[in-house]
């Protein structure tokens, strides 16, 4: 901004309104580049317009007039606060249904004797569908558009997959205090999972290595969960540093990776482009 | 209405020679190697890309919008390299890009759909509405702005997209066949918005249609089977054509004998 103190004069501004042509070039210039950053001017430009010059001003309320049907049209929206498409995407809906049906199965079974090992096979599968959902690229079709943006990345996965998982973690949890289950023997092997697949997402493609997350788990625990092994695999004590271990390589290969979401991705030309 | 003032931002120098550099650029697309070697440099204007089906004219804009990385070569967009991670962001920032086969969700208004764009697009909150009507405003959606997108023809749908892509004001354009699906009426008048567009940007538009390149742009680049096959403006193209050559216009029978040139020399 200018300094307060420098303004142009009435008498000048008053000369410029009534077209006087001996005010000079480089005057005339400087006054017109102090107007378009001096409201206190500019102020006293409308003044002496409406005084001095109403012909003028005529002229211009006619133009107003003539434009106001026009402007009523093109008028802006207000600003919003708060948009529901920063955190979900209509592209997202049918990986969290699937999410949502996972989880009320791995309530609806917590009534079984061995709740405990229903819901260690399926809650980790929950939230990597969430991950499926937030980055999907055969089911989005605004991927390709989406992945162009400054906003492209790391960040905006994870946000969509936290806005996932805040509408399904409660489900789960609520349902394994209700059964007896600590929440515990799921979350840290969701933890592993989710990262996996979005670390492995960066190499082969978030969607594809999310599923390929959801069949492997099922694969290798179902078979230990269905013979009623004595120790299950997620309250032994090995399992937490496993676990823990295993969030911790995903979360680093994920961020040395992460660059990786901001491009289409290997194999997308196939599916994609012509 | 409030007056729009001019930022600093706005009138700063460019620290660059050219928006768009490309030095020994190789692209692959899948496992072809569909760019192979292409030197450009690009400046203000609008620039038309050429060249038949599977030139490689997606991915070249694709590499130019930074969503594919080059497998050889250096890319300098306002002479950075979209490289690290924090450049990137900028960069993009000051990019428009329009995808051939662009998606959209069928739910969403065109306003909203911009609007939404607009916030990928990093946009600063008070400006989004402003930017966002001023996009549609130009390409003449105005008066279907609060109307779903599924409810549009597919042309208007693509001028949807062309806000979409204008609405951050860019300084480079890219527009992968654009006019594709618009009537000749709204292909006239896309043509006219390129023109005001290219005078203080760097528009690259891909087309397999001459005329759209003879008519609308100030600089043709031909490419074929990843190559670049001739630089020059749109009467040289024309003119590069003899009455034996392939097309029914000077511009079609310069891009069959500029092409047959390329072809013969390899």
């Amino acid at each position: 901004m200018r300094e307060t103190g420098m303004h142009a004069s009435t008498e000048l501004i008053t000369r410029y309104v009534a077209g006087d042509s001996t005010i000079g070039a480089h005057t005339e210039w400087a006054l017109e580049a102090h107007l378009e950053s001096c409201p206190v001017c500019r102020a006293r430009l409308a003044e002496v317009t409406s005084l001095s010059a109403s012909g003028m001003s005529a002229l211009v309320d006619q133009g107003w007039r003539k434009l106001a049907p026009v402007m009523a049209v093109n008028r802006p929206a207000p600003a919003r606060r708060f948009r529901v498409s920063a955190w979900v995407t209509p592209a997202m809906a049918p990986w969290l249904c699937a999410a949502v049906f996972v989880a009320l199965l791995a309530v609806a079974f917590g009534s079984v004797p061995d709740a405990g090992s229903v819901l260690f096979l399926l809650a980790p599968v929950v939230p990597v569908l969430g991950v499926a959902a937030a980055w999907s690229r055969g089911l989005d079709p605004m991927y390709e558009l989406t992945v162009s943006t400054p906003r492209a990345g790391l960040a905006l996965v994870l946000r969509r997959t936290a806005a996932v998982l805040v509408a399904v973690l409660p489900l789960l949890a609520a349902g394994s205090v209700l059964v007896g289950v600590s929440p515990l023997v799921w979350l840290l092997p969701g933890l592993a999972c989710t990262l996996t697949s979005l670390a492995l997402g960066s190499v082969i493609g978030v969607e594809r290595a999310a599923l390929g997350v959801c069949v492997v788990w099922l694969l290798v625990f179902l078979a230990p969960v269905v013979a009623r092994l004595e120790v299950l695999p997620a309250t032994a004590p090995w399992s937490v540093p496993v676990w823990g271990g295993a969030s911790f390589l995903a979360g680093a290969a994920l961020v040395a990776r992460g660059r990786a979401l901001t491009t289409l991705g290997p194999g997308f030309d196939e599916k994609g482009g012509r | 209405m409030a007056a729009r003032v001019v930022g600093a931002k706005e009138t700063a120098p460019a620290k660059y020679a050219w928006e768009i550099q490309a030095r020994g650029l190789r692209l692959r697309a899948g496992r072809r190697t569909a760019v192979r070697g292409v030197d450009l440099t690009l400046g203000r204007g609008v620039h038309g890309l050429l060249g038949p089906n599977g030139a490689g004219k997606t991915t070249l804009i694709r590499a130019l919008a930074t969503v594919l990385r080059p497998a050889a070569g250096e890319l300098e967009l306002f002479g950075e390299r979209p490289r690290e991670r924090a450049g990137l962001r900028g960069l993009r920032r000051r990019i428009g890009y329009l995808p051939q086969n662009f998606g959209f969700y069928r739910r969403f208004t065109v306003r909203e759909f911009v609007e939404y764009m607009a916030w990928l697009k990093e946009m600063p909150k008070g400006e989004v509405p402003g930017a966002v009507q001023r996009a549609i405003d130009r390409v003449g959606l105005a008066d279907r702005a609060d109307e779903k997108l599924k409810a549009l023809s597919g042309g208007m749908v693509r001028r949807a997209g062309i806000a979409q892509a204008i609405v951050n004001d860019p300084g480079i354009l890219l527009l992968d066949e654009p006019t594709a699906g618009l009537d000749p009426a709204q292909r006239m008048r896309f043509r006219e918005l390129l023109r005001e567009l290219g005078s203080d940007t760097c528009v690259v538009v891909s087309t397999h249609l001459v005329e759209d390149v003879a008519t609308a742009c100030g600089a043709v680049v031909l490419i074929d089977e990843g190559r670049l096959a001739f630089q020059g403006s749109p009467a040289d193209l024309a003119a590069a054509g003899t009455e034996t050559d392939l097309g029914d216009s000077p511009s079609e029978r310069g891009y069959s004998a500029l092409l047959a040139r390329h072809r013969e020399a390899k």
